[in-house]
């Protein structure tokens, strides 16, 4: 009689008023409900509509899943609530910059996997580089893991922007 | 059609613009310009409390026994902070209440100046919504937006923040508008398709059940009527939550009693064993479900909540509807007699015969003897003796809570205020005074114990500066009734700290706020003491002293499920597994 309690990660898009405080309204219910937070990324996205786009990576059980979205959904600065992992075919890119030191052999070998990886040098130096890479997170963690070994001396990453595929909006621009 | 006027001006004004009477507050630095616009005005009215605790409390039994918005307004800091207690009850028990809060001036919010809290930080968690007004311009159409969220929905308290330069700066007030929120629309209407599934599961149920909530009092009388017509067209009976009590009247023959952790014996086994549940405005609350994977294990559940984040969240439901409860009951009532299947008479018949089974069991029975008063007695002669007069009881938290859900009988809404979710000891006696407030002529009593009622005994004083009549009629057992209860059972009856020394003596205290004490010790004195008590014009302080140790059941322990309760007439106590002892 109970549902299968596998726990999922879903990636969750919230259309909301950009106002102050309403960042804190989201990660408060997070936390303050014991809900995951894997990634999040949060910038406003139509000025003149004065909205913002929070993107949430989150795991849970089906049931779990359903509770944040049914929270969030009743905050009163949000607009809309889109389980992008429900809808299917969606868009998930994350940018990343990484920075590498090293010299001789292993600088020739950092650049060959950053050129298999279409990851961009962005700043150089004669002990160092800085690589740009965008795509999907997993891409990002193996490109990271390969660097380990190479001199990764540190990681900045944005989290995960996402959209659904097609011409659906998920809140239509009056 | 805009006025310029200051921001306190715009407070009073969309305050009156809202239907507002009356308010309970406390005055401080940061509101001082708002107290300066009440003084110059005649149309709202203020209730001084002793402390801002008390003024939400007394907001939300207002708001309770009316369903009105209750309204506060408090100080910055300390103010602000002082509430925190009140709104988190507010929010847990679905109340609708406004709470005004001054701030400091904007350009020192954010450097610790004097009385200076981040207030909407603070009370982000503990309300369904809040603001802080930075440009008066905001301020007329926020008030409006907070009254409009705290009222539609799942009702809730809403802090609107108000810094003291906003409070003196001029600018424009447009007045109420009907606008559509921008965001936040809740659905009321049901969806036909459920509603019809779920009328076809009722219709076919052998052993059904309807488990009422505070929803229901939420929703407004219609929902209540609703309620009763549909148990009566069908026939199925009605158990409810704590905060459901009055909903459905207890004279009435298909109600078996509140369910849950002290909910009667019928109520619980039903609960457990019945084969379709209509769940409507309550929330699967702990105190209700008992041990979860053994809750009510072969009954198809139909869940009717305007909060669909209630739905699913402890109990797996198999037709949710989202809506208001007076709307879905209306459209279930339509759909039923417009139905043709007609229930399995036989089989309700044989469900009834099982009730009855379980009603004969007596679960709430007592012995009350010559010497000491039994609580259960207390609570059974005060219903008695007030039935038939225009009476409203609130409460505080525990033992004398659970006694005067089970033995107070209730034949009409909003007539019943008490802390459920947050459990607040404390709330009764300012409950009372916003509900004294809002019926000058009624008989309002708060069934209070000696240890809850010293949390907020202060507001003695504002009863008796407001001439609120209020009675206090407390089960005097010396102990924190509930606290010595669970050591009892899960502690060994190791009483930790659970025994209050050096009590006041309640009569002289009574005296010494301007009010009358009684005190009522053996069971001849009672019901004499209890006339005069409904009889006296003053605020009331009853000291009822009760047998010390008597225990509250039935009770389903923590961890066990319902057909697995204790009654008060076994003797021995089973263990309570280690599984059941983390539980509350």
């Amino acid at each position: 009689m109970k549902p299968p309690q596998v726990v999922e990660s879903h990636t969750i898009s919230i259309i909301v008023d950009n106002e102050p405080g309403v960042l804190a309204r989201v990660i408060g219910l997070f936390s303050g409900r014991g809900y995951n937070i894997d990634s999040l990324t949060v910038t406003e996205t139509e000025h003149e509509a004065h909205l913002s786009r929070i993107t949430i990576v989150t795991a849970g059980t089906p049931m779990v899943i359903e509770q944040i979205k049914a929270q969030l959904e009743r905050l009163v600065p949000v607009h809309e609530v889109v389980d992008l992992t429900v809808r299917g075919a969606s868009l998930e890119r994350e940018l990343a910059l990484i920075k590498v030191q090293g010299k001789g052999e292993k600088r020739v070998e950092t650049l060959r996997l950053a050129e298999a990886f279409r990851a961009r040098v962005v700043d150089a130096t004669t002990e160092s580089f800085v690589f740009e890479i965008t795509g999907r997170s997993q891409k990002i963690d193996q490109f990271v893991v390969l660097m380990q070994p190479l001199g990764l001396a540190e990681v900045a990453r944005t989290g995960i922007a996402a959209i659904s595929r097609g011409a659906d909006e998920s809140l239509p621009i009056d | 059609m805009a006025r310029e006027m200051s921001g306190a001006e715009i407070v009073i004004q969309a305050l009156i613009d809202q239907g507002v009477e009356d308010i309970f507050g406390y005055p401080g630095g940061a509101v001082l310009p708002i107290y300066d616009a009440l003084y110059q005005q005649s149309k709202l009215e203020h209730v001084l409390v002793r402390h801002e605790q008390g003024a939400v409390h007394a907001a939300e039994g207002y708001a309770r026994s009316t369903g009105k918005v209750g309204v506060v307004l408090v100080t910055s800091g300390p103010g602000a902070t002082n509430a925190v207690t009140g709104l988190t009850d507010a929010l847990m028990d679905s109340i609708p209440v406004v709470c005004l809060t001054g701030q400091v001036a904007t350009h020192l919010i954010g450097n610790d100046a004097f009385q200076e809290c981040d207030t909407v930080g603070i009370t982000r968690p503990c309300t369904k919504h809040n603001y802080l007004v930075k440009d008066v311009n905001d301020l007329g159409r926020v008030l409006h937006e907070a009254f409009y969220v705290a009222s539609n929905g799942r009702p809730g308290p809403v802090v609107v923040d108000i810094p003291k330069d906003v409070q003196f700066a001029l600018g424009a007030y447009q007045g109420k508008t009907n606008a559509r929120h921008k965001t936040y629309q809740p659905r009321v209407k049901g969806d036909q398709q459920a509603i019809r599934t779920a009328v076809e599961a009722l219709a076919g149920a052998k052993k059904p059940i309807i488990y009422s909530g505070g929803g229901i009092i939420n929703s407004g009388p219609q929902a209540s009527r609703l309620l009763r017509s549909f148990s009566d067209i069908t026939g199925y009976p009605v158990t409810s939550t704590l905060m459901g009590l009055g909903a459905f009247p207890a004279a009435d023959d298909k109600w078996l009693g509140m369910l849950g952790m002290h909910g009667t014996y019928e109520a619980n086994m039903a609960m457990h064993d019945c084969d379709v549940m209509l769940c409507i405005g309550a929330r699967f609350d702990d105190r209700i479900t008992g041990r979860l994977d053994a809750f009510s294990p072969n009954s198809t559940k139909i869940h009717v909540d305007i909060d669909a984040s209630s739905i699913n969240k402890n109990v797996h439901v198999d037709i949710p509807i989202i809506g208001d409860c007076a709307h879905v009951l209306e459209d279930m009532v339509r759909v039923w007699k417009a139905r043709s299947a007609q229930p399995d008479k036989e089989a309700l018949s044989a469900w009834w015969s099982q009730i009855e089974e379980w009603r004969g069991r007596d679960c709430l029975k007592f012995a009350q003897g010559d010497d000491v008063i039994m609580p259960q007695h207390a609570i059974q002669r005060l219903y008695e003796l007030t039935k038939d007069r225009d009476t409203y009881i609130t409460t505080e938290v525990g033992q004398h809570q659970m006694w005067a859900a089970q033995f107070y009988r209730f034949e009409e809404p909003n007539r019943w205020m008490t802390s459920g979710g947050l459990g607040t000891m404390g709330y009764g006696l300012p409950a009372a005074i916003g509900v004294q407030r809002a019926h000058p002529d009624a008989l309002v009593i708060d069934i209070a114990g000696e240890a809850s009622i010293l949390m907020n005994m202060q507001e003695m004083s504002t009863a008796i500066q407001h001439q609120l009549p209020v009675k206090i009629f407390i089960l005097n057992n010396q102990y924190m009734g509930m606290v010595r209860q669970w050591q009892e059972l899960l502690h060994g009856n190791r009483l930790s700290h659970s025994y209050t020394d050096s009590l006041p003596d309640f009569v002289k205290l009574a005296e010494a706020y301007g009010g009358v004490g009684i005190r009522a010790e053996k069971p001849d004195e009672l019901d004499d003491a209890i006339k005069q008590m409904i009889d006296c014009d003053k605020p009331v302080l009853f000291d009822c002293r009760v047998h010390k140790l008597a225990n509250c059941f039935p009770m389903i322990p923590s961890g066990n499920a319902h057909n697995d309760m204790l009654v008060g007439d076994e003797t021995e106590v089973q263990q309570v597994s280690d599984e059941g002892k983390i539980l509350v």
